[in-house]
C-alpha cells in the first residue's frame, strides 16, 4: 500500500510539473514577446517596455518559470493585467462558483448513471434495457451547451422556474446559489451521465458473466443479493476509472457552460482573460484547471486501492 | 477460444449489416451529413451568407423553410453549409489523430521497453489535459479559427489512437505467426507493416468513427465560445451562439443547428457502435 | 426413495442459429450417500445437467422433465425456494478455482456467507465456523487463511476454500463439475481425495463430473456417459469399464492418455461434437462412429440392457470389435 501510494504521489507531482512546463512554454515562450501580444498592436513602445519589465521578460525563461512556480507555492499568482488585482484573489472568488458547480454536476451524474446502468444490465436485452441504451445515445449526441440553451428556454423563458443566468453569490443563503447552479449542473451532467450509464451497464454485465457470480448464486444468494454483494463492487473498479476521467471533462465543460449561463466561475474567467489577452490569468487558471483534473485522477487511484485488495499488497 | 481475427472485419457482409438497426440508422444519418455537406458546395436554397435585413427573423415558411436569422440569412442554407465545417474539422482531426497516434502506438508496441513506457506516460498526461484547455491555449497563442480547433482536437486524438494501437498491436505481436515471421528473420518494421497494421484496422476504424463524432461536438462548442470557426464561414456552434441573443424573440433559431449537431453525432456514434458489434460479436453475446 | 431423481430432463438453449436441444431426455437417480460419475466431452451436456440441478441454467433456457430432490420437483419450485436449497442442501464446486472466488472479499467472508444465509448465524459465529471449515479442508493456519484474499492463495488452496464453502451447510448433495481440471496433477489428486473423503464422512451424495476416467474409476461406484445431450451408457463403474459397450465409451477410453500404453500418437475420436442446433435424426454419435449403418441414422436408438443396472443406447452392441482396436481413428 505504501509503495503504491508513493508511486502514485510521485506520478501526480511529475504530471503537475510537466503540465506547468507545457503551459509555461505555450503561453510565455512560444508566442515570442508576451508583452507585445498582451498589449496588442496599438501599444506604444514605452508601454510594451514597461510591461516587459513588469513581466520580467528580459530575464531568462528558466528564471521566470521558477519565479512563477515559487510564487504559486506561496499563494502569489501574480497580478492580473486586465483586472488590476492579484490573480490569487480573482481565482479564489471564481472557484466558489466552479467547484460547487463541478461537484454538483458530478453528483447528478452519479445519481443518474449508477442506478440506470445497473438497471439496464439487470434487464439485459429486454425492452427497458433497449430504452435506456436509446436514451444514452441521445445524451451522448446532444452538445451540453445546446442542452443548456434548451433548458433555459424551457425552465427560464417558458416556465420561469429558474434564472436564465447569473449568480447571486453564496451570501444570500444556500438555496439562491444552488438554484442558479442547478440548470448548469444538469446540462453538464446529462452527457456524462449518458457515458457513465453505458460504462456501468457494460461493467456490471461483464462481472455478471464471471465465475464467482455463479458461485454466489450456487451458495443460495438471490439474484438481487448477488448483484449487491458481489457484482457491484467488482464493477465499480472500471466505473471509478471513468468517473475520474469524467471529472476532467466536467471541469473543462464548465468553461462552456459558465459562458451559457453567465456564471462568474473559473471557466468564464479563463475565457474572458483570453479575450482580454491577460496571459497571467490564463496561465494560472489553466494550470489550476489541469491540476484539479490531475488531483481527482490521483484520488481515483487511491480509491482503487480501497476497492481492490489486490492493489493493497506491495508488489514484488 | 476466439479464432484469430482476419485482416478484414469478419462477418462484415451486407446481409448482416442490414439486420443491425443501430448500424443502419447510423449509416443513413452519416450519409445524410455527407450528402448535405457536398450538396451545399454546389447548391443551397439561398446563399448561406446572403444578408437580407428586410426579411430578418422570418418564421419558417414557403420561401425560407426554416426561417431567417437576425440578418435575414436563410437558416436552412446555413445549416447545410455548416455541415461542411463539421465534416472538415472531423476528417482533419481524426486524420491527425490516426496518423500520429497509429505511428506512435505501433512503434511503442514494436520497440517495447523504455519507448513504450514513455509513450504511455505521455498519453496519461495528455488525457489529464482536456481538449478544450488545449484549444483555449492555442486560441490564446495563434488566435481563434477553424485551424485552431482542428489542431486542438487533433492533438487530443493522438493519445486516444496511440493507446488503442499499442494495445491492439501488442495482442497481435503475441501471436504465433509473428513469432514465425521473426524466426524467419523479418524485421520489426516489416512485421508491423505486413502483419500488425492490417490486423488492427477494425478497432481503429471503429474508434475513428467515434472520435469523428467527438470532433464535431468539440468544434461546435469551441465555435460557440468564439474560439473556433469565424464568420462568414458557417458553423453550427456559431449559429447557436448568435441565436442565444434572440432566445426570447426567436427561440427557433436555437433549435435547428442543435438538432443538426445532435443528429450528426448520433449517426456517427451509432455507426461506430454498429461497426464495433460487427467486428467483435463477442460483446453482443454477453449475458 | 432416491435422494435425487432426474427424469427425462430436457433443456433447450437459444443460440444464434435457433434453439439447440442441449439436453435430450436425461434420466438418472442418486441415492443418499452415493457417488455417481458423469463423463463426456465438453459440449456433451455434463455441465448443463449440473446447472439444471441447481436451477442456474443460462437465461432463456427452456427446461422440461422432472428433477425430484428429496421428494420435491425442483423444476416446479419458485426461485425463493430454490435459493433456500442452493448452498444449503445442494452445493456445487466449479471448474475454475482461480475465477470462482470473488477477488474483492476475504476467503473467510465468502465461506461464512452461506452460513449467514442459511443457518442465520451471527457475523462472528459464521466467521468462527468458516475458520473451523478451513481447518477441516486442511488450509492452515486456518485463521490466517480466512483473512486472506483469493489472489494470495494458490490454485490448490483456492479449490480447498471452494470445498470448504460447499461443505459449509453440510449439504445432502454435492455437485462437483470438473473440480480438478485447472489444477496440476498432484494438487488435483489431493483435492479430489479430500472431497471424496469428506463426502463419505458426512454421508453426502456426490455427483462428480469429469472427463478424467481415472478419477471416476477411483471415486464412484456408478457412472453415466453423456454424448450429444443424452446418457448413452450408464451402469456400475466397474461394469462400464469392463464392457465398454457403447462405441463412444470405447472411443473415450482410447483417447485417454496412458502411461503404460503403447508409445505413439494419442488416438482421438474423429470428428467433433455435433451441432445441437441442427441435430441429424437418429443416434447423435452416428456421424463419428465406425460401426454406423443406415439404421443408426433412421431412428434414435433405445436404451438396451446389457447387465444388471447397465444400459447403453446403441443398436450395434453385437458388433464388438476385438479388444485393443476400439474405433476407427486409432493409431494405424
Amino acid at each position: 500500500m505504501g509503495l503504491y501510494l508513493l508511486k502514485r504521489l510521485g506520478g501526480l507531482l511529475a504530471t503537475l510539473v510537466a503540465a506547468s512546463i507545457v503551459i509555461f512554454l505555450a503561453l510565455e515562450v512560444l508566442p515570442g514577446d508576451a508583452a507585445e501580444m498582451q498589449l496588442g498592436q496599438n501599444a506604444t513602445p514605452a508601454q510594451v517596455l514597461a510591461l516587459r519589465t513588469e513581466l520580467r521578460l528580459n530575464r531568462p525563461a528558466v528564471e521566470r518559470y521558477l519565479v512563477w512556480i515559487g510564487g504559486m507555492a506561496r499563494g502569489d499568482f501574480g497580478q492580473s493585467y486586465s483586472y488590476e488585482v492579484p490573480v490569487s484573489g480573482l481565482i479564489e472568488q471564481r472557484l466558489q462558483v466552479t467547484i460547487p458547480l463541478a461537484f454538483l454536476a458530478m453528483a447528478l451524474t452519479i445519481l443518474l448513471a449508477l442506478p440506470a446502468g445497473i438497471f439496464a444490465a439487470d434487464h439485459h436485452g429486454r425492452p427497458s434495457d433497449v430504452a435506456v441504451s436509446g436514451l444514452t445515445q441521445l445524451g451522448l449526441a446532444i452538445p451540453n451547451f445546446w442542452l443548456a440553451i434548451l433548458l433555459v428556454l424551457l425552465f427560464a423563458v417558458a416556465l420561469h422556474l429558474f434564472p436564465s443566468g447569473g449568480f447571486p453569490g453564496w451570501n444570500h443563503g444556500l438555496w439562491p446559489g444552488l438554484r442558479a447552479l442547478l440548470l448548469p449542473a444538469v446540462s453538464l451532467a446529462a452527457v456524462q451521465a449518458a457515458i457513465l450509464t453505458r460504462i456501468t451497464r457494460s461493467a456490471v454485465l461483464e462481472v455478471l458473466g464471471e465465475d464467482f457470480v455463479r458461485t454466489a448464486r450456487a451458495k443460495g444468494l438471490s439474484r438481487p443479493a448477488t448483484l449487491w454483494r458481489h457484482v457491484l463492487r467488482n464493477a465499480l473498479i472500471s466505473v471509478v476509472t471513468i468517473m475520474g476521467l469524467q471529472f476532467a471533462y466536467l471541469v473543462a465543460g464548465t468553461i462552456v457552460i459558465e459562458n451559457v449561463f453567465y456564471l462568474p466561475g473559473l471557466g468564464r474567467l479563463v475565457f474572458q482573460a483570453i479575450a482580454n489577452r491577460d496571459l497571467v490569468v490564463v496561465k494560472n487558471a489553466v494550470l489550476l484547471l489541469a491540476a484539479m483534473v490531475m488531483v481527482i485522477n490521483f484520488i481515483v487511484d487511491l480509491l482503487y486501492a480501497v476497492i481492490d485488495p489486490r492493489l493493497r499488497i506491495s508488489r514484488p | 477460444m476466439t479464432p484469430a481475427r482476419a485482416s478484414t472485419i469478419p462477418g462484415m457482409s451486407l446481409g448482416r449489416g442490414l439486420r443491425h438497426p443501430s448500424l443502419c440508422i447510423g449509416a443513413v444519418l452519416t450519409l445524410a451529413l455527407v450528402v448535405m455537406a457536398l450538396l451545399s458546395l454546389v447548391w443551397t436554397p439561398w446563399p448561406p451568407d446572403g444578408i437580407d435585413i428586410p426579411h430578418r427573423l422570418l418564421s419558417p415558411g414557403a420561401h425560407h423553410w426554416l426561417g431567417t436569422d437576425q440578418f435575414g440569412r436563410d437558416v436552412l442554407s446555413m445549416v447545410m453549409a455548416g455541415a461542411q465545417t463539421s465534416l472538415m474539422v472531423g476528417v482533419l482531426a481524426v486524420a491527425i489523430g490516426i496518423g500520429l497516434g497509429v505511428l506512435l502506438g505501433a512503434s511503442a508496441a514494436a520497440l517495447g521497453g523504455i519507448c513504450e513506457e514513455a509513450l504511455m506516460r505521455l498519453t496519461d498526461f495528455t488525457f489529464a489535459f482536456p481538449a478544450i484547455l488545449t484549444a483555449i491555449m492555442l486560441a490564446a497563442i495563434i488566435g481563434p479559427g477553424t485551424l485552431t480547433v482542428v489542431f486542438a482536437i487533433g492533438i487530443f486524438n493522438v493519445p486516444v489512437f496511440a493507446r488503442l494501437t499499442r494495445g491492439a498491436a501488442k495482442a497481435v505481436w503475441a501471436r504465433d505467426y509473428i513469432l514465425a515471421a521473426r524466426a524467419a528473420g523479418k524485421g520489426r518494421f516489416a512485421i508491423t507493416i505486413e502483419h500488425v497494421l492490417p490486423n488492427i484496422m477494425a478497432p481503429i476504424l471503429v474508434q475513428g468513427t467515434i472520435q469523428f463524432a467527438t470532433a464535431i461536438l468539440a468544434e461546435a462548442a469551441l465555435s460557440y465560445l468564439g474560439l473556433g470557426t469565424m464568420p462568414p464561414q458557417p458553423s453550427w456552434g456559431r449559429m447557436l451562439f448568435e441565436a442565444q441573443t434572440f432566445l426570447f424573440t426567436a427561440p427557433r433559431l436555437a433549435v435547428f443547428p442543435g438538432v443538426a449537431i445532435a443528429l450528426a453525432v448520433l449517426g456517427l456514434n451509432l455507426l461506430g457502435d454498429g461497426l464495433r458489434d460487427l467486428a467483435d460479436p463477442r460483446l453482443r453475446r454477453r449475458r | 426413495m432416491a435422494l435425487l431423481e432426474v427424469e427425462d430432463l430436457r433443456v433447450t438453449l437459444p443460440t444464434a442459429r435457433g434453439p439447440a436441444a442441449a439436453l435430450r431426455g436425461v434420466s438418472f437417480s442418486l441415492e443418499a450417500g452415493e457417488a455417481l460419475g458423469l463423463v463426456g466431452e465438453s459440449g456433451s451436456g455434463k455441465s448443463l445437467t449440473a446447472l439444471a440441478l441447481l436451477g442456474l441454467l443460462p437465461e432463456g433456457a427452456a427446461v422440461g422433465g422432472h428433477i425430484r430432490f428429496a421428494g420435491r420437483d425442483l423444476l416446479a419450485l419458485p426461485e425463493r425456494e430454490l435459493c433456500r436449497l442452493r448452498g444449503n442442501r445442494i452445493a456445487m464446486i466449479f471448474q475454475e478455482p482461480m475465477t470462482a472466488l470473488n477477488p474483492l472479499q476475504t476467503i473467510g467472508r465468502q465461506i461464512a456467507e452461506p452460513l449467514r444465509l442459511h443457518r442465520a448465524l451471527s457475523r462472528s459465529a459464521a466467521a468462527d465456523e468458516a475458520i473451523r471449515l478451513l481447518g477441516r479442508v486442511g488450509l492452515k493456519p486456518a485463521a490466517g487463511r480466512a483473512r486472506a484474499y483469493p489472489h494470495q492463495l494458490s490454485g490448490g488452496q483456492r479449490q480447498r476454500a471452494m470445498i470448504a464453502m460447499a461443505l459449509a451447510c453440510a449439504p445432502d448433495l454435492l455437485v462437483a463439475d470438473e473440480p480438478t481440471t485447472a489444477l496440476d496433477v498432484t494438487v488435483a489428486r489431493q483435492s479430489l481425495d479430500l472431497m471424496a473423503a469428506l463426502a463419505a464422512e458426512s454421508g453426502m451424495a456426490l455427483l462428480l463430473i469429469s472427463h478424467d476416467l481415472g478419477i471416476i474409476a477411483e471415486t464412484t461406484r456408478r457412472m453415466l456417459v453423456m454424448y450429444g445431450g443424452q446418457v448413452v451408457e450408464s451402469g456400475p463403474t466397474a461394469a462400464v469399464f469392463a464392457a465398454l459397450a457403447h462405441p463412444y465409451t470405447r472411443g473415450l477410453f482410447a483417447a485417454r492418455p496412458r502411461l503404460d500404453g503403447m508409445p505413439g500418437r494419442l488416438p482421438t475420436i474423429p470428428g467433433s461434437v455435433p451441432d445441437l442446433a441442427d441435430l441429424p435424426p437418429g443416434c447423435p454419435f452416428a456421424g463419428r462412429c465406425a460401426l454406423a449403418i443406415a439404421a443408426c441414422t433412421a431412428a434414435e436408438p433405445p436404451a438396451v440392457d446389457i447387465g444388471p443396472g447397465h444400459q447403453a443406447r446403441c443398436i450395434r452392441l453385437d458388433q464388438q470389435p476385438p479388444a485393443g482396436d476400439p474405433v476407427a481413428g486409432g493409431p494405424a
